[in-house]
């Protein structure tokens, strides 16, 4: 089957530059038309273009561009039009997309519209018999690879699987293809970030820690330290500029209306009904379940557990080390130490 | 009953997350060892989405729930025996198979022939629900396709909260990526929303809410249409547990001062 390759993208929140996962993309689409040696085209969803194609001329790929100010927001009706209006433009075989939010709303849509079909988080991808792509199931218990054999297909990546490509921006030749818009019945009128103390998410960090429910369980003194608990956290994070997970049972606390830590929310959660983020490292603690060992540790290099449970059997294979110990005591030190190296 | 809404929820039935699951492949590709034995649930996401609606309804007369669900009868019943209990809703069963390997499209196409042969929708007042993405395949694509198929193009995923408006409008909270929400106001029904988790804890069981529901669960399982899904192009080259087992070392005799001196060191060296 000879292939041809779109790479879908668009622009982060300045409207200037691609996002960091489109730029993952790209570099996924060049990988792969090398290995089909298929052309390559990208295009890209913005109100203004121009330097986000200015920023793909070394790449060799055909540029096409959707832009006006309808595209300035993401939102489903304006984006499905945008993409649709870009695959037909390039009628590829494979179309490549970011699984971002923006993008991840609208592609199954589109790909309905083309009368293609769409699979996404994906992990990999090779070009062997023919194309094929690795991806998760059952919330990443599963690893499974897959083919189809009908076009157009469409394969949304899995952010932080490819490295993001760099080049040197120049003059871009740029096709720019109209798109008729349907009646807009959507206006975004922003972001907002979750009502808490500080932004705790935090998907570029280094680091994941994990919060599970211990933190907020009765200690050896016969009281719960809620508070000191989340002085605790708050603290790690600001040393060591740190994401927060937590575990399902913990966040469920705060949603009960228990004021237990005040800044978790629903977003923090990992595991079976929360995120599964990539993190180079994770620390763990006071967690004894599976879901966070298992589930949302998946993409996290190297992890670290602390627990009292010295039989915890969910740590056990899943972790690179375990501390047997109370982890107020230990956080309360590393804390310290880590205040007294920045000063 | 200016805004009386139509929901339709459209919610799989997964294994319970507690369960140890294990790919087999058989004649007809991958799937679950003992999959017909493995206790299921209500896909979590899902079950937010429902637990929304009837919260929706509630709030708005006139409005009602429905809750369509695909699914091998006998697993439908089972789950049904709970969550019927929860909150009232009209259930659609559509006896055909489960998991993560089927072709979401083909699910989609489904899903979408029922809703459109729902008796009594509006489909101008119509809200689809359900969740972001399942518990088994986690596509995130099966509610945007059955929306594509009912002309619905006003559409939003990853939804935390809701708020219908006098006027008809609503606000929609969307997840984003950095913890945040995007924050949109459509003009109003009809729209699809993915749920993410939502504000709402699971509802208490109720076994009045369970009997009214299970007087039309019973007969509408025992009618339930058989559903076989295409599998579109679709081929497995391979499904298996990840082979990640990791040299765990158990450190049980250091002090916190020490622990924390290591851990301090760990982070540093990254």
């Amino acid at each position: 089957m000879t292939e041809s390759i779109l790479v879908l993208t668009h622009v982060d929140e300045s409207g200037a530059a691609l996002t960091k996962a489109s730029l993952e993309a790209v570099t996924a689409g060049l990988e792969l038309a090398a290995q089909l040696s298929a052309p390559l085209a990208i295009g890209i969803v913005a109100a203004d273009s121009t330097a986000a194609a200015a920023s793909l001329s070394v790449t060799g790929a055909r540029l096409l561009t959707v832009s006006g100010e309808a595209f300035a927001q993401p939102r489903y009706a304006s984006d499905a039009a945008a993409c649709e209006a870009l695959c037909r433009a390039a009628a590829a075989s494979i179309v490549l997309a970011p699984g971002s939010a923006r993008l991840t709303r609208v592609t199954a849509g589109v790909a309905y519209r083309l009368g293609g079909f769409v699979d996404t988080h994906i992990t990999a991808l090779a070009a062997n018999a023919g194309v094929e792509a690795t991806r998760w199931f059952y919330r990443q218990r599963v690893e499974g690879v897959l083919s189809r054999d009908v076009r157009p297909w469409f394969l949304l990546l899995d952010s932080g699987t490819h490295a993001a490509f760099a080049g040197e921006a120049a003059a871009a030749s740029v096709e720019q293809i109209t798109v008729e818009l349907p009646a807009l019945r959507t206006t975004v009128s922003g972001l907002r970030a979750p009502m808490q103390d500080a932004q705790t998410i935090r998907p570029e960090a280094r680091m994941l820690l994990v919060a599970g429910a211990g933190w907020t369980k009765k200690q050896s003194d016969g009281q719960t330290h809620a508070p000191e608990a989340g002085e605790l956290i708050l603290g790690f994070l600001r040393a060591t500029g740190a994401s927060l997970g937590s575990s399902k049972s913990l966040v469920d606390q705060g949603g009960e209306g228990v004021p237990v830590l005040p800044f978790l929310t629903h977003m923090n959660q990992i595991g079976q009904t929360g995120a599964t983020p990539r993190h180079a490292m994770g620390l763990s603690t006071c967690c004894h379940g599976e879901e966070p060992h298992v589930v949302g540790w998946r993409f996290i290099g190297d992890r670290r557990a602390i627990s009292l449970d010295p039989n915890c059997g969910w740590t056990r294979g899943k972790a690179d080390v375990v501390y047997i110990a109370d982890a107020f005591q230990v956080m309360a030190k590393v804390n310290a130490l880590l205040q007294a190296a920045k000063a | 009953m200016a805004n009386a809404v139509h929901i339709v929820v459209c919610a799989g039935i997964v294994p319970d997350p507690l369960q140890t699951l294990e790919p087999v492949t058989g004649p007809n590709g991958p799937g679950l060892k003992n999959e017909m034995v493995l206790p299921a649930v209500l896909d979590p996401w899902a079950a937010s989405a429902l637990y929304e609606a009837a919260n929706l309804a509630a709030k708005n007369p006139g409005s009602k729930v429905w809750l369509v669900s695909l699914g091998p009868k006998a697993k439908l019943q089972q789950v049904m025996m709970t969550v019927a209990q929860k909150v009232g809703f009209e259930l659609v069963p559509i006896d055909g198979p489960i998991g993560g390997f089927p072709d979401a499209h083909s699910t989609a196409a489904v899903l979408a022939d029922t809703i459109n042969a729902l008796p009594g929708l509006d489909r101008t007042k119509c809200l689809l629900f359900g969740g972001w993405e399942s518990a088994t395949r986690g596509a995130g694509v099966t509610l945007q396709l059955v929306g594509e198929r009912l002309g619905i193009t006003d559409q939003f995923q990853g939804v935390d909260e809701i708020s219908l408006r006098e006027d008809g409008s609503f606000e929609v909270l969307e997840r984003v990526e950095g913890g945040k929400h995007q924050v949109s106001v459509c003009a109003g029904t009809p729209a699809v929303l993915g749920w993410a988790t939502g504000n709402l804890p699971e509802p208490r069981n109720n076994p009045q809410v369970g009997m009214a529901n299970m007087r039309t669960i019973m007969p509408a399982l025992q009618k339930a249409k058989p559903a076989k899904l295409e599998a579109n192009g679709l081929r497995y080259i391979s499904a298996s547990l990840p082979k990640q087992q990791r040299t765990t070392r158990v450190v049980k005799d250091m002090m916190p001062d020490q622990i924390a001196a290591e851990l301090v060191a760990w982070i540093g060296a990254k």
